[in-house]
C-alpha cells in the first residue's frame, strides 16, 4: 500500500477485543487497520464510527496494548486473495495459511504474523482463452490453468468497472501468480495489468452471473436419510441444528466426504480443534472415488476454532463463502459446511456487547436475523455470464443453547432454508445414528425416491410413531394386532434404512442406485400384508429376524456374491409370513 | 522505578478505576492500602481511566491507596520443583514451603495452531466398564463430569486420576470446600501420587478473583510440561465456579449479560481453556478431566450447555453412577476399533438394550402386563446396572467386554440382541 494512503491514528480505549481510537483523517465503515504492540502489528477492522471516535474489532489478543499506542489505516475493506492454489488449504479465519504459520512460529499462533495465502513460487500451465485487441469486463475469462482436477480460470479482477481492451495476452506456458497473463486499458487510456490473483472483500458477494436458477436437482450425499426422505439441492440451502452430542459434526464430514460437488469448503466456525484435525490428517489419505484423488484435492479447511480470536471467527464464514463462490465462477458445483453458524452469531454478540448496543433476544443483536439471510442468500445456483451454470450449496449447522430450537439463531436460520434436518436428543440417546428427526425435519426439495413410495414410507413412520406413543398408555396387549405390526414395520424402517454407521465403509455411503433400490425392497415390506395369528412376541421376533437379514446386507457390497445370498435369505423370510406369498 | 498512582475514582465488586498513563491492557499492578498489599489486573482501558480487578477484592480499598503497575502480565513458574507442591490461585505457596520463583512463564498463551495437533490415539484405561467399554477416555481429550452438588465426583476425579497412566497430575481447585481440597490431597497422597502432582487451590473462602486464574495458572504449567514431553492429565473441579466469577466481574464491569446474568463471552472464556488440552505433534499432551456441577441439575442452564458444545463428550454422574445415556466420549472411535473386534458392537448393544429397558420399566410402573420380551428386558437392565454401572465394578477392559456377552447370553437369544451373525458367532457364550 502507498505511503500517503497510511493514516496513523491513536488509541484512547481498550475493552477486550475491542479498541476505541480517536481520528482526524477519512475513516471508512469496515476498513482494515492495524495496531502496533511492540513490533507487531495486529489487524483489526472498523466496526463504528461514533463522532470522533471510531470502534474497532481487534483480530488478535489485545493484551499489552497502550493508550497513545498507533493505529495505522489501510483504507481497504477486509479482503482475501483469489487465485491458483487454493485447493487443500488449511486457512484461518483472515485465510492465513496454518502449515506455513506453523513452519514459521512452531506450535502456537503467534499474533501479528500474516503470511501469503498462496504459493508465489509455485508455476502454473498457463493456456490463454482471449486475444488481444479483445473487449473485457470485470469477470471474463482470459486463460485457464490446471489446479488437480480443476479447470481454473483466470479472470479479470471482479472489482474492475467498466469496458477494457485487452492490450496483450500472455501466451501459453509456465508462470507463478505474480507473472502478468494480460495488459488491459480503458476509454480513458488507464492501464492495468491481469495477474492470476485477485483480491475481494469477503463481506460483499461476487454477483459477477447472468441470473439465479431454481435449485431443483437433488445433491446426493450418499447419507439416506438426507437424499431419500429430506434431500438437499445443488445450490440450495440447508441446515442441521441439534444438541450437542446428537452429531452434527460427524454428519457434516460425512456430507463433505460423499456429497457430490467439485468443491468443499469446510468452515469449522468456533469449534474444537481436534474436529479440524481428523480432517487435515485424514483427508489427504482419503481417496475421492469420483475423481481417484485425495479427497484434500477438492476441499479447502477455513479453520478458526473455539479458542482462536473471536473477531476472526466472525470473519471466517464470509471468507468461506467467498472462497465457494470464486470457484462457482468457473461453472463449478462448490458445497460450504459451515460448523457451527451459532458461533458466528455468538461472535457477533460479543461485539455487540461491547460496544452496549440495545440488545434483541437471548442479548443477540437485532441485525442478527438479516445477516444470516444475507449469508444465506450467498447460496445459489447460477447462470454464468459464459453460460455455464455453478453453484454454491449452504449447509449450516447450528448449536441451540439448551438444545431448544425456540431459540434466535435457529429460528432466523429455518426462515431462510430449503431443508431442515433437525438432530435430536433422544434419537442420539437411543444411538440411533443419524440423529435426523424423521418426523420434524423437512425439506422443499425433489427426493431421489418416488413421491407415492415416499408418502407410503411417511406415513408409516407417522402411524407407527403414533402407535408407540398410544402403547405407552393402554400398553402393548391393549394395542391391535394391525396396529402393532404397523409400529414394527415403523422401526424396521428406521433400523434398516435410516440408521446409518458413518464408520463403515460399505454402509457409510450408499450411492443413488444402491439407495434407490434398497428403498424399493423396504417399501415392499412396509406393504406387505403379514399374518401373525395375533401373536404380538412372535410378531416382534419376526421383524427382528427380517431386521438383522437387511442390516447385514446393509455392509454388503452390492456387487458382492454374499450380498445375492443375503437377498435370497430376506425374500425366505419375508415369503414365510407373507400373505398371498 | 514506576510510577505510583494514587487517584482510585471508582471502587464497585472487586474492580476499582484509577486514573493512570502508559498502562498495557492485561497488565499487572499492586495496590497497598492500610490492610495490606494486593495484586490487581487491568481489565479496561478508557482514555485516562483504567479499570483493574483486585485478586483480594475491593473490601477495606481507600482512594488514596497505592497503586504500582509492574509492566508485566500474571506469570506462574514452569519449574520442575513444582511437583508436590500446592499454590493458590495467584501462584503463592499456600503449604508453608517457599515460593517458587524462577524460569517464570506467561498464562494464556495463543492458542496451538491445528496443524501442530496430532489425532489422538491413545486410550487411557481407567478400569470403570462405564467409561472404558462405553465412553473410553483418550489421551489429550478434554472431558467434564456433569453432576450435581452432593454427588461424589471429586473422588471420581481422584480415582481416575491414580489409575490413568500419566506423567503429571495438575489440580486446580476453584471454589472448592477446604475440607473437599483435604480429601483429594489425602486420596493423592495416600496412593503415592502426590510427587506426581502440582496444585492450584482456590477455596470457597478465598478472594474470588483469584478463582479466575486458576485454570489458567494450572494449563500454563500444563503446557510446559508437555512441551518438555509429559503426559498431563489435568483435573480441574468445579468449573461452575469459575464461570460464576466470570459473571460476578462482568456484571460489576456493567457488561449487557446475555444468558441468567453470564457475559456473552463464556463460551469463547470456556472455549480458551478447554481448548488448551492437547496431543502435540513431537511433544507431550494434555488431558483435561474437568467438574461442571449443573445448577438445579439442569443442562441447559449456561455453564453445561456452553461446555457441552466444547468439550469432545461428558460424564453424566448421577447417583453415584455414571449414566449412559447422555454420556458420551466423541474420541471413543479413535480408539475402540482397535481394542477388540467386539467393542464396538457390545458397547452399541448394550446401550440400546438397556434403553429399552428403561421403556420398560415406564410401562411397568403404569401396571401394563408384562410380555415375555419385557421381562427378559427387566432381567437385562437390573444385571446391567449391578455389573456394569455400578462405580465399585473394577475391571479391565477386555473382563467388562466378557461380562458384556455373558450378561447377554444369559438374557437373550441370539438374534435378538441385534449385533452382525459374524460377531455373535465368534463371541456369544463368552465368560461363561
Amino acid at each position: 500500500m502507498a505511503e500517503e494512503t497510511r493514516k496513523v491514528e491513536k488509541i484512547v480505549g481498550v475493552n477486550g477485543n475491542m479498541i476505541t481510537v480517536e481520528y482526524n483523517s477519512r475513516i471508512m465503515q469496515n476498513e482494515v487497520a492495524f495496531a502496533r504492540v511492540g513490533d507487531a502489528e495486529l489487524k483489526c477492522e472498523v466496526i463504528r464510527v461514533r463522532g470522533k471516535y471510531a470502534d474497532l474489532q481487534v483480530f488478535e489478543s489485545t493484551n499489552g496494548l497502550k493508550v497513545g499506542d498507533e493505529v495505522v489505516f489501510t483504507g481497504e475493506l477486509l479482503s482475501i486473495e483469489l487465485g491458483p492454489g487454493l485447493l487443500a488449504q488449511v486457512y484461518d479465519g483472515l485465510q492465513n495459511p496454518l502449515k506455513l504459520l506453523a513452519e514459521h512460529s512452531g506450535f502456537f499462533l503467534q499474533r501479528g504474523i500474516y503470511l501469503r495465502a498462496l504459493d508465489r513460487e509455485l508455476k502454473w500451465d498457463f493456456t490463454p482463452m482471449a486475444e488481444a485487441g479483445a473487449e473485457v469486463v470485470a469477470g471474463d475469462r482470459i486463460g485457464f490453468v490446471p489446479e488437480g482436477t480443476v479447470k481454473h480460470y483466470i479472470m479479470i479482477p471482479f472489482a474492475w468497472q467498466g469496458t477494457w481492451q485487452l492490450k496483450s495476452v500472455t501466451p501459453a506456458g509456465s508462470y507463478t501468480i505474480d507473472d502478468v497473463m494480460a495488459v488491459a486499458v480503458n476509454d480513458r487510456g488507464e492501464e492495468r495489468k491481469v495477474t492470476m490473483t485477485q483480491f475481494w472483500p469477503v463481506k460483499i458477494p461476487i454477483s459477477d452471473y447472468r441470473e439465479k436458477i431454481l435449485p431443483e436437482k437433488t445433491m446426493v450425499t450418499s447419507q439416506r436419510t438426507i437424499d431419500t426422505f429430506f434431500p438437499v439441492a445443488v445450490g440450495g440451502t440447508f441446515c442441521t441444528p441439534g444438541p450437542f452430542g446428537a452429531g452434527k459434526t460427524v454428519l457434516q464430514h460425512a456430507i463433505s466426504r460423499h456429497a457430490e460437488a467439485d468443491v468443499v469448503v469446510i468452515a469449522a466456525c468456533g469449534e474444537r480443534a481436534g474436529e479440524v484435525v481428523e480432517i487435515l490428517r485424514e483427508y489427504p489419505e482419503l481417496i475421492d472415488p469420483r475423481t481417484g484423488r485425495s479427497l484434500m484435492d477438492r476441499s479447502i479447511i477455513i479453520c478458526n476454532t473455539s479458542s482462536m480470536p473471536v473477531a476472526a471467527r466472525e470473519a471466517s464464514v464470509y471468507t468461506a463463502v467467498t472462497l465457494a463462490e470464486y470457484y462457482r465462477q468457473m461453472g463449478l458445483n462448490t458445497l460450504l459446511l459451515a460448523d457451527s453458524t451459532s458461533r458466528w452469531a455468538q461472535a457477533l454478540r460479543e461485539m455487540s456487547g461491547r460496544l452496549e448496543e440495545i440488545p434483541g433476544e437471548e442479548a443477540f443483536p437485532a441485525y442478527l436475523e438479516s445477516l444470516i439471510a444475507s449469508f444465506y442468500e450467498r447460496a445459489g445456483l447460477v447462470e454464468l455470464r459464459s453460460g455455464d451454470t455453478g453453484s454454491v450449496t449452504i449447509c449450516g449447522s447450528v448449536s441451540p443453547a439448551g438444545g431448544n430450537f425456540e431459540e434466535p439463531v435457529t429460528q432466523a436460520t429455518l426462515k431462510v432454508v430449503g431443508a431442515f434436518l433437525g438432530l435430536s436428543r433422544e434419537r442420539s440417546d437411543a444411538r440411533r445414528y443419524p440423529a435426523i428427526h424423521p418426523l420434524d425435519s423437512w425439506s422443499k426439495y425433489p427426493s431421489l425416491a418416488a413421491a407415492d413410495q415416499l408418502a407410503c414410507a411417511r406415513e408409516i413412520l407417522r402411524h407407527g410413531s403414533e402407535v408407540n406413543q398410544m402403547m405407552k398408555v393402554i400398553g402393548e396387549e391393549g394395542t391391535a394386532i394391525e396396529d402393532f405390526v404397523t409400529y414394527l414395520k415403523s422401526e424396521f424402517l428406521d433400523y434398516v434404512f435410516l440408521q446409518q454407521n458413518t464408520f463403515d465403509e460399505v454402509d457409510g455411503a450408499t450411492g443413488a442406485d444402491r439407495q434407490k433400490y434398497m428403498f424399493n425392497k423396504v417399501v415392499d415390506v412396509l406393504k406387505t400384508d403379514f399374518e401373525f395369528k395375533e401373536d404380538k412376541d412372535f410378531a416382534r421376533r419376526y421383524f427382528l429376524e427380517l431386521r438383522q437379514l437387511f442390516v447385514d446386507s446393509n455392509y454388503m457390497k452390492m456387487e458382492s456374491s454374499e450380498f445375492k445370498e443375503q437377498e435370497k435369505l430376506i425374500a425366505d423370510k419375508i415369503s414365510q409370513c407373507a400373505i398371498g406369498a | 522505578m514506576r510510577k505510583v498512582y494514587h487517584n482510585i475514582i471508582h471502587i464497585a465488586g472487586n474492580v476499582i478505576t484509577v486514573e493512570a498513563d502508559n498502562v498495557a491492557y492485561n497488565e499487572l499492578a499492586e495496590v497497598t492500602g492500610s490492610r495490606g498489599t494486593s495484586l490487581a489486573q487491568v481489565i479496561r482501558l478508557d482514555r485516562g481511566k483504567v479499570a483493574l480487578q483486585v485478586f483480594a477484592g475491593s473490601r477495606g480499598v481507600s482512594t488514596q491507596d497505592q497503586v504500582r503497575f509492574l509492566g508485566r502480565e500474571m506469570q506462574v513458574s514452569k519449574s520442575p520443583a513444582l511437583l508436590g507442591r500446592v499454590f493458590n490461585g495467584r501462584g503463592a505457596a499456600r503449604d508453608h514451603k517457599p515460593d517458587i520463583t524462577d524460569s517464570m512463564t506467561d498464562i494464556g498463551t495463543p492458542s496451538v495452531n491445528p496443524a501442530k495437533r496430532v489425532i489422538p490415539k491413545n486410550m487411557i484405561r481407567t478400569n470403570i466398564p462405564m467409561i472404558d467399554v462405553f465412553n473410553t477416555l483418550v489421551e489429550s481429550q478434554k472431558l467434564p463430569i456433569f453432576s450435581i452438588t452432593g454427588e461424589p465426583y471429586n473422588e471420581l476425579l481422584a480415582r481416575i486420576a491414580l489409575q490413568a497412566e500419566v506423567d503429571v497430575i495438575i489440580l486446580g481447585g476453584m471454589g472448592l470446600k477446604h475440607d473437599d481440597y483435604l480429601i483429594l490431597k489425602r486420596t493423592l497422597d495416600e496412593q503415592g501420587a502426590l510427587s506426581r502432582t502440582v496444585m492450584f487451590i482456590h477455596t470457597a473462602a478465598d478472594p474470588v478473583v483469584e478463582c479466575l486464574m486458576v485454570p489458567d495458572m494450572s494449563l500454563a504449567v500444563a503446557e510446559a510440561y508437555a512441551l518438555a514431553g509429559k503426559r498431563v492429565l489435568c483435573l480441574l473441579s468445579d468449573m461452575t465456579n469459575y464461570a460464576n466469577a466470570l459473571k460476578e466481574i462482568a456484571i460489576t464491569m456493567e457488561q449487557i449479560p446475555a444468558n441468567r446474568g453470564y457475559p456473552g463471552d463464556l463460551y469463547s472464556q470456556l472455549a480458551a481453556r478447554y481448548e488448551k488440552a492437547v496431543d502435540f505433534d513431537g511433544a507431550g499432551s494434555i488431558t483435561i478431566l474437568a467438574v461442571t456441577t449443573m445448577p438445579g441439575d439442569d443442562v441447559t442452564h449456561p455453564v453445561p450447555d456452553n461446555t457441552g458444545y466444547i468439550t469432545e463428550g461428558q460424564f453424566y454422574l448421577r447417583n453415584g453412577r455414571i449414566e449412559p445415556f447422555g454420556s458420551l466420549s466423541r474420541l471413543k472411535q479413535n480408539v475402540n476399533g482397535r481394542t477388540r473386534s467386539d467393542h464396538r458392537a457390545i458397547m452399541d448393544a448394550m446401550i440400546r438394550l438397556y434403553s429399552e429397558f428403561k421403556s420398560t420399566l415406564e410401562k411397568q410402573s403404569m401396571g401394563f402386563k408384562m410380555s415375555g420380551w419385557d421381562n427378559k428386558l427387566l432381567k437385562y437392565g437390573r444385571r446391567f446396572e449391578k455389573e456394569m454401572m455400578s462405580l465399585a465394578v473394577n475391571i479391565p477392559l477386555e473382563d467388562a467386554l466378557d461380562l458384556g456377552w455373558k450378561i447377554l447370553a444369559d438374557c437373550f437369544d441370539r438374534t435378538e440382541v441385534g449385533i452382525k451373525t459374524e460377531l455373535i458367532d465368534e463371541y456369544w457364550g463368552k465368560g461363561e
